[in-house]
């Protein structure tokens, strides 16, 4: 036992080297893992874009589609995107912000609240597909009307409801009770809180909410596919509801994986590369609002 | 006098009130009766195949083949669920230990740059169509793997490398969140007593994030299960269960994509797709299930 306390000194001194040397070696492999997912995203982003926006021209973008010859464009799937995902925010942004804020002010504590909040949980994360055959059940089937653009919009704002609902509950939970206590104190009625003191707070947990539900629709395609079809009335700017109505998203689907083009391969190299374009859109203008929020509150 | 007159001045509040109460409860009740009318939807034309068809539920559980044309028609749905499980569990596995790598550099060794960075380009991850993966997957993964693996290259292994993609900001999201969410006390009474990152992050951290961290997982094979067309594109349809990885093979959800367009309703071919369609909602449910008793757990 001479070397006892040489040895333990000893071991703490190599322990203490091999924990350090843990630390940098998991330090070192968080920061590898974390640059390759950034160089990897980039790196997707870059091909999609690279393959597809060089070769843009306005013939494509605002081109009719072709079933056989070569040069076919996108601009009525370019168009029914945009249109589609209009109608279903018109209808599933009012519908699902008023049931979450029933949800969240004026809904009794009781079982039948706690199970309708399950079942809307449980309903947001139900895959796209499902709501797709629910909307060929609907439409198809007892309204006999068809693979049409509202079929597909009501589908998507189906499929966009629950979320909306949820985002709103929150949104509006996480209000401070000062802000609502203080209204009520001032005399105001329940629906003039919400209004005037509630929502404008929680506006910006709301917009965050329709913009991801947008994004959602914009890219969604197993719904699309079911209820409003693969291809479009072949004419720009048909804003007839009943008329069938493929999106941007369905139509590289419906290239890349049934259509008989030629030039199959380009077509869906440059949708593609508008689909990514149009999102990375969406989110620098949203985030911009936001940048200009975080500024102002420094 | 005076009384029956702000009485009648304080009526239109009222009036708004209910107004409001009842548009809202109107709203709710609609949400209600599409959430009843979809599960009442899928689940009777589901268990039709059953009821009015009398295809036996055990031999659509375990049948080993799909043919509704074969004579006679065989509707087994095991290839389907062993291809829907196998993709989103190995999906899971890829992204899960990246999700929690990308989590611990956001919120543990870089905020600043991870928080500025990292944050927004994963979360750009989430905005992107799923029809484009699978075409990424389709143009650059399949190749890939035809080159260096024997077989065609599609097959789960493709099918799980896109959803990994797909899920990552769903896990990363969660992850980050319930790191950001630890009390700081337990992180510093650990370094306070000498332990280095390594030790505090596998030691603290770790076991006290886990039904969080699982929460996140369960939830990406919760939209992993679900995703249709980016899996259709690369996994190849093939209706049987693959020895390989790199094996065509098949989901639920793509039967029913490529199969409701080619069936007539209310044959036994189309009602048997809604079955599968009935599966798909009580896996979900389950899923639903297990991150609600996980969050429960994670409170205490």
């Amino acid at each position: 036992m001479k070397s006892a306390t040489t040895g333990t000194r000893g071991m703490f001194t190599s322990d203490r080297g091999m924990n350090n040397f843990n630390n940098r070696m998991f330090t070192f492999f968080v920061w590898g893992i974390s640059a390759c997912i950034i160089l990897f995203i980039c790196a997707l982003l870059y091909l999609i874009l690279q393959k597809g926006l060089p070769s843009l021209t306005w013939d494509f973008i605002m081109g009719l589609p072709s079933e056989m010859e070569e040069g076919g464009g996108i601009g009525p799937a370019l168009f029914n995107s945009f249109y589609m995902l209009l109608i279903s925010l018109l209808i599933a942004v009012p519908l699902g912000m008023m049931a979450g804020i029933y949800l969240a002010e004026f809904a009794p504590e009781n079982k039948v609240i706690s199970f309708v909040r399950i079942c809307v949980e449980g309903l947001a994360s139900v895959p796209s597909i499902i709501f797709g055959l629910f909307g060929i059940a609907l439409f198809v089937e007892m309204f006999q009307v068809g693979l049409t653009i509202i079929g597909g919009a009501v589908s998507l704002a189906f499929l966009n409801l629950p979320v909306m609902t949820r985002v709103t509950e929150e949104a509006i939970r996480a209000v401070p009770q000062d802000m609502k206590q203080a209204s009520f104190a001032l005399g105001a009625t329940h629906l003039q809180t919400i209004r005037r003191a509630l929502i404008p707070t929680a506006v910006s947990g709301i917009v965050t909410g329709i913009c991801l539900v947008a994004g959602r629709a914009f890219g969604e395609s197993a719904v699309i596919i079911l209820t409003a079809g693969v291809t479009t009335s072949g004419e720009m700017w048909d804003f007839n509801l009943l008329s069938p109505g493929e999106t941007l998203a369905v139509h590289l689907w419906y290239v890349q994986s049934e259509a008989i083009v030629p030039d199959a391969v380009s077509i869906s190299d440059k949708s593609a590369a508008v689909l990514v374009f149009i999102i990375l859109m969406f989110n620098i203008l949203f985030r911009i609002p936001l940048w200009i929020k975080e500024r102002k509150s420094r | 006098m005076a009384q029956s007159l702000e009485r009648q001045k304080a009526k239109p509040h009222l009036v708004e009130e209910w107004v409001g109460k009842i548009y809202t409860l109107i709203c709710i009740l609609f949400l209600i009766i599409t959430i009843v009318s979809l599960v009442y939807f899928v689940a009777s034309k589901g268990l039709s195949t059953f009821f009015v068809n009398h295809v036996n539920v055990a031999d659509l559980l375990t049948g080993l083949k799909w043919s509704p044309d074969g004579e006679p028609a065989l509707y087994g749905a095991l290839p389907f669920i062993f291809g829907s499980f196998s993709t989103s569990l190995l999906a899971a596995l890829i992204a899960a230990p990246l999700s929690f790598c990308a989590a611990v550099f956001m919120i543990e060794i870089a905020p600043k740059f991870g928080r500025k960075f990292l944050q927004p380009v994963i979360e750009l991850l989430a905005g992107i169509p799923s029809v484009v993966y699978g075409f990424v997957g389709l143009s650059v993964i399949v190749p890939f793997f035809r080159d260096v693996f024997p077989g065609q290259g599609v097959g789960i292994a493709a099918g799980a490398l896109v959803l990994s993609i797909m899920i990552l900001p769903t896990i990363t999201t969660i992850a980050t969140d319930a790191l950001a969410a630890l009390p700081k006390g337990l992180k510093e009474g650990s370094y306070a007593l000498g332990a280095t990152r390594w030790q505090t992050i596998y030691r603290i951290v770790l076991p006290t994030t886990l039904p969080a961290l699982m929460t996140g997982i369960v939830l990406g094979i919760a939209r992993a299960f679900g995703e249709a067309l980016a899996v259709q594109m690369v996994i190849g349809n093939a209706p049987h269960i693959p020895r390989s990885l790199f094996e065509s093979a098949s989901t639920l959800t793509s039967a029913i994509t490529l199969n409701m367009g080619n069936t007539a309703t209310g044959t036994v071919a189309n009602n048997a797709l809604w079955s599968l369609a009935l599966i798909l909602m009580l896996m979900t449910f389950v899923f639903v299930f297990i991150v609600r008793w996980l969050e429960g757990r994670s409170k205490i």
